[in-house]
């Protein structure tokens, strides 16, 4: 069981560090295409990576540890996200479940670093950045905790794993109401968690609505290959788990070379249809004000608050 | 007819329900939650429907045509109407702010599921597991009816309000006998032909459908 769940972590994490930056290649190039323009290829965050890392890392004037502990502490905390989830297998260590609730602090810890490090340099964009970052996390994680609570109802665990071991047994309680309520909201959560189109425009710089890319602004080289890549497993990370929830097969069940295979193989898959069809979404969208964002994050809570009660209410029918 | 398949159906109509109330609550346009209320009444027919054939009456799959006639069909016509006449788009200041009233939203669920727990322990079953949608429509319909200040608005308030009403009839004492509920919904039907002359008149008099212009008496 611990050897097994040992192999899994690592290929899960293996597979995202590769598939993630391929993830958002693949986002970019479909949302080019749309818009007529020829893109710069799938690869090209790959290559963005190589670039940083070969580069000098320059450091502003009275900036503190900070600046380069956070980039770790998010690539750090992405990576174990990606460890937690299930997207390739369901088996887990027995001592460190794959819990709702952990995982869910552990991105918080990469929020939180991701803001300290725009807020280190002490330039205005870098805070005003922060600030957003840290409104719109506020507002987030409880939906995120609220509809996945909904789905662990039927199932008895908040063990994410369990959560989609019981929706390969049972296919019919993914078409039910609860479950597509709490997806629905889980999908705002995710898009408004990732930066993605109607809250953070991810393709701008120096634009005065901007939240991640304010961010980033003081950091170079290695700290923001770090950073990108942080942000990128993430984003892998919450796709796959709304992919896993949305559409369980293919997940390996054990540990087995086959089985895991076409896990990954099922992983990729998925996440280039999410990803693709995501970037076809945006093209359509026009960024919300930043004063409306409350609104659809409010919204997205109730519906993940109606598929809690619903649930409760089905359950006791 | 398993009992597995009245539970679906029962949770379906109450989930969508409550779905059309919060986006009632959630959009500002008019023309959206004339359309929400429509989709409403439908379900609420639905709700009856599924009553009827489960329990084999065929006055209650009656009232549920009536239903599905009036609260799905002739009053959000009625309502669309008067919309178009006064040309109105959206409600432009609710007193009470969209993320407020959506938070308020799951408070008043909340208040809901803790005040019909002793429905839930006198009969369980699906209909009565439900009975908390009812009274979260009827609360969904006051938070309307005192933060919005359009008089079309005003209106979309009441109608929830009485659909929360009805919810709770049809899914506590099992249907209301048909006269009652045909003079309940002719009552219903009057009332909201007669708001709508008084929002036009309203209009002709003040050139906007805010109820705040009415401040002061005249004669």
């Amino acid at each position: 069981m611990n050897a097994g769940a040992l192999v899994l972590v690592v290929v899960q994490v293996a597979v995202m560090v590769v598939l993630s930056p391929l993830l958002v290649g693949v986002m970019r190039q479909v949302r080019a295409r749309m818009e007529g323009r020829a893109g710069a290829g799938v690869l090209q965050p790959w290559r963005d990576l190589r670039k940083l890392l070969g580069k000098e890392t320059l450091q502003a004037d009275g900036t503190s540890w900070v600046m380069a502990a956070g980039p770790v502490v998010l690539l750090g905390s992405s990576a174990l996200v990606c460890a937690l989830v299930p997207l390739v297998g369901t088996t887990t260590f027995p001592l460190v479940p794959d819990d709702l609730f952990v995982v869910v602090s552990v991105l918080l810890l990469g929020t939180v670093a991701l803001a300290l490090v725009g807020l280190d340099a002490g330039s205005a964009f870098g805070g005003m950045g922060s600030s957003r970052h840290m409104t719109i996390a506020a507002l987030v994680e409880p939906t995120v905790l609220v509809s996945v609570y909904a789905l662990s109802i039927p199932v008895g665990s908040s063990a994410l794993s369990a959560i989609v071991e019981a929706r390969i047994a049972d296919p019919a309680s993914i078409a039910s109401p609860v479950s597509l309520l709490a997806l629905v909201a889980l999908s705002v959560a995710v898009l408004a968690e990732t930066g993605r189109m109607p809250v953070d425009n991810p393709s701008t710089h120096l634009e005065l609505t901007m939240i991640h890319e304010a961010m980033v602004l003081e950091s170079s080289g290695r700290d923001l290959a770090w950073l990108e890549l942080g942000s990128w497993l993430r984003l892998g990370a919450l796709l796959g788990l709304v992919g896993s929830l949305l559409v369980p097969w293919g997940i390996a069940g054990d540990v087995t070379v086959p089985a895991l295979a076409v896990g990954v193989l099922a992983l990729a898959l998925k996440l280039g249809v999410i990803g693709a069809g995501l970037a076809a979404g945006e093209v359509f969208l026009a960024k919300l004000r930043l004063f409306r964002v409350p609104e659809l994050l409010a919204g997205s809570f109730v519906l993940a608050f109606l598929a809690v009660t619903a649930s409760y209410l089905v359950v006791q029918g | 007819m398993s009992t597995s398949w009245f539970d679906q159906a029962i949770g379906l109509a109450a989930g969508v329900l409550l779905l059309t109330s919060v986006l009632l609550v959630w959009k500002r346009s008019l023309a959206a939650a004339v359309r929400s209320l429509a989709v409403q009444g439908v379900a609420l027919a639905a709700l009856v429907a599924v009553i009827g054939i489960y329990e084999g009456d065929p006055q209650l799959v009656a009232i549920a045509l009536l239903v599905l006639a009036l609260k799905g069909f002739l009053l959000p016509w009625v309502l669309d109407r008067s919309r178009v006449r006064i040309a109105a788009v959206r409600e432009e200041t609710p007193l009470l702010n969209t993320t407020a009233s959506l938070l308020a939203l799951s408070l008043l669920t909340m208040l809901a599921y803790l005040v019909s727990r002793p429905f839930l322990t006198l009969a369980p079953g699906p209909t009565s597991a439900a009975v908390p949608v009812g009274i979260s429509l009827v609360l969904y319909g006051f938070l309307i009816l005192t933060t919005r200040r359009h008089a079309i608005s005003q209106l979309v308030g009441f109608l929830v309000l009485d659909n929360g009403i009805a919810t709770v009839a049809f899914l506590t004492s099992g249907g209301v006998p048909l006269v009652v509920e045909l003079g309940a919904s002719l009552d219903v039907l009057l009332v909201v032909l007669i708001l709508r002359v008084l929002t036009s008149r309203i209009t002709a008099e003040f050139g906007a459908a805010d109820l705040d212009d009415l401040m002061e008496l005249r004669d």
